[in-house]
């Protein structure tokens, strides 16, 4: 019996571990992803003679405009996000309680917009504001672009949160002798923080590097920083559009750091892509 | 009373900002039925379906369309293979390694698109000479949606039983049969709903496929972009309405099943 045991011992059988089923994956990870963001890092180093340098990002930081340009989106982003917030919580709001909505093809109406191109969605609403209403191209309507594209990657995370969320709650905030507007503040509000920060996440980042909805919506004044880097590649200049990605990465970077800080603590918040297939 | 009334009003807010995100959709499917080269003209309507003849006539818009299905069909197939499978390498991999493949897998998902459509662009510049066309759109539409595969297909895996798998390979069968024959099945729902994902973003994606695309091809999206600067031909109002259309069909067809296939596990049981 005991040799048995000693002599299966002796020869150890290669065993297929389940996690080895990852490995093709990690690989091509680290060629098509954390090389190309390598390069990408290489490359906004390299200076005008394909020599180490910072000239790009002195160049970036010198020129008033680029500094202008940057802010610019900040502020684009952040006032998409906050339009698009104080539209969609309500209207969340009002979809989450069955009492208003019962109809999930509504909720479906609404996030349908996701699925289709957001080109032609913009496209739509080109020949609608400006063409059908004679707006002129410009901040505004620029704006608007934005929050009409949007508007669904808020909305669908919010509504996720708040249909998700245990209404004894807020029963029990009434029992205890809670008006509404206090119940809002102290109990929905707070429970709905995962859904507004990926809500936030989805809305800002994109919005701050789009340069599509601005350019087809907007005029030569509403330039943002993915315009900057689009037109760069157009002129070849790969090592200033590297270094012009390497910043909107930073921003990226601060961005999650700071929705880390939010959400730490309060459990992980739900992405809500695709939640409703 | 007072109740009653904030419910009305509460349906109302609801109705009209649905409306206000429907007009343009509207009214650019109204117009597709007109013949006028913009939209605004309310007397050019001959409901003939000039614009649809014109579109099916287009080789331009109808190659487009072509490239963005053929890339978004061989890339989400692709990506729905190898995350299907890594996924289960992942949820498996030891503690200490796990949070470092996740944080790889979540670097696109988090990325802003257009850096990492820099970084593909310059890694095809630098690794492959200068590569762009099919090649370079699939690659990178693929490993732009895998992770959106792996993280549909992820939870499914932590409702698993764990012990499935080496039941399987107790009872004979080898990593690969166990893997497809009895892990797969049980994780389809995630598969399916990861495939769909993955379709849906690749028919989407805008600025990855515009930088990485060379000179010969377009894809809807890069078409549009392309034409709005110098004056979009009026086909394109009908090729909106045939898209969204046909997108709408889709999810009100897949949420009916859903709940039929709901209503019919409540009856079972």
């Amino acid at each position: 019996m005991s040799t048995a045991v000693k002599t299966e011992k002796k020869k150890p059988r290669f065993v297929f571990k389940r996690s080895f089923f990852s490995f093709p994956y990690i690989a091509l990870n680290i060629l098509f992803v954390v090389i190309p963001l390598a390069i990408l890092l290489g490359y906004a180093f390299v200076g005008q003679e394909g020599e180490f340098s910072i000239s790009n990002f002195a160049y970036f930081f010198s020129h008033i405009e680029n500094i202008k340009t940057i802010l610019f989106s900040l502020l684009m982003a952040a006032l998409t996000t906050i339009i698009c917030f104080v539209l969609a919580y309500p209207l969340a709001m009002c979809l989450a309680d069955s009492k208003i909505n019962k109809s999930a093809i509504l909720v479906l109406m609404f996030i349908l917009p996701m699925w289709v191109n957001s080109l032609l969605r913009t496209y739509a609403l080109q020949n609608f504001l400006i063409d059908l209403f004679g707006m002129q191209r410009g901040f505004l309507s620029a704006l608007i672009g934005l929050v009409y594209d949007f508007f669904p990657f808020m909305l669908l995370p919010l509504y996720t949160t708040l249909s998700n969320m245990d209404k004894s709650f807020v029963e029990a905030s009434y029992d205890l002798g809670a008006n509404k507007v206090m119940t809002f503040l102290k109990v929905t509000l707070p429970l709905s923080v995962p859904g507004i920060v990926s809500g936030v996440m989805m809305v800002f980042m994109p919005t701050m590097s789009t340069f599509s909805v601005t350019e087809i919506m907007g005029n030569t004044n509403t330039y943002m920083i993915g315009s900057m880097i689009n037109e760069m590649i157009n002129g070849g200049d790969w090592s200033g559009s590297a270094a012009f990605s390497f910043v909107l990465l930073i921003l990226v970077g601060v961005t999650m750091v700071i929705s880390n800080f939010i959400t730490k603590g309060r459990g992980e918040a739900e992405t809500g892509v695709g939640g409703i297939i | 009373m007072k109740k009653g009334f904030g419910t009305i009003l509460a349906r109302i807010f609801i109705y009209v900002m649905l409306a206000v995100m429907y007009a343009p959709i509207a009214i650019l499917i109204i117009f597709s039925f007109s013949g006028s080269s913009g939209i605004g003209a309310w007397s050019n309507f001959d409901f003939t379906g000039d614009l649809y003849l014109d579109l099916f006539q287009d080789a331009s818009i109808l190659g487009a369309v072509g490239n963005t299905f053929l890339i978004a069909i061989i890339s989400s197939i692709i990506a729905t293979i190898i995350g299907s499978v890594s996924a289960v390498g992942i949820y498996y991999l030891p503690k200490r390694i796990k949070p470092i493949v996740s944080g790889m897998n979540q670097i696109t998902v988090v990325n802003a698109e257009i850096v990492t459509a820099v970084a593909f662009m310059l890694f095809f510049i630098v690794c492959f000479g200068y590569m762009d066309g099919y090649p370079a759109l699939i690659i990178s539409h693929t490993m732009i949606t895998i992770p959106y595969v792996i993280l549909s297909v992820m939870p499914r895996l932590a409702q698993l039983n764990p012990n499935l798998y080496e039941a399987a390979r107790d009872l004979g069968s080898g990593p690969f049969k166990a893997l497809t024959s009895v892990l797969l099945p049980q994780m389809l729902p995630g598969i399916i709903s990861g495939f769909v994902m993955a379709f849906t973003l690749s028919l989407d994606d805008f600025v990855i496929t515009l930088f990485n695309k060379g000179s010969g091809i377009e894809t809807i999206s890069t078409l549009i972009y392309s034409s709005t600067k110098h004056g979009i031909a009026p086909a394109f109002r009908a090729l909106s309405t045939i898209i969204f259309v046909g997108v709408l069909a889709v999810l009100i067809g897949i949420n009916i099943f859903q709940a039929r296939a709901r209503r019919k596990a409540i009856k079972g049981a």
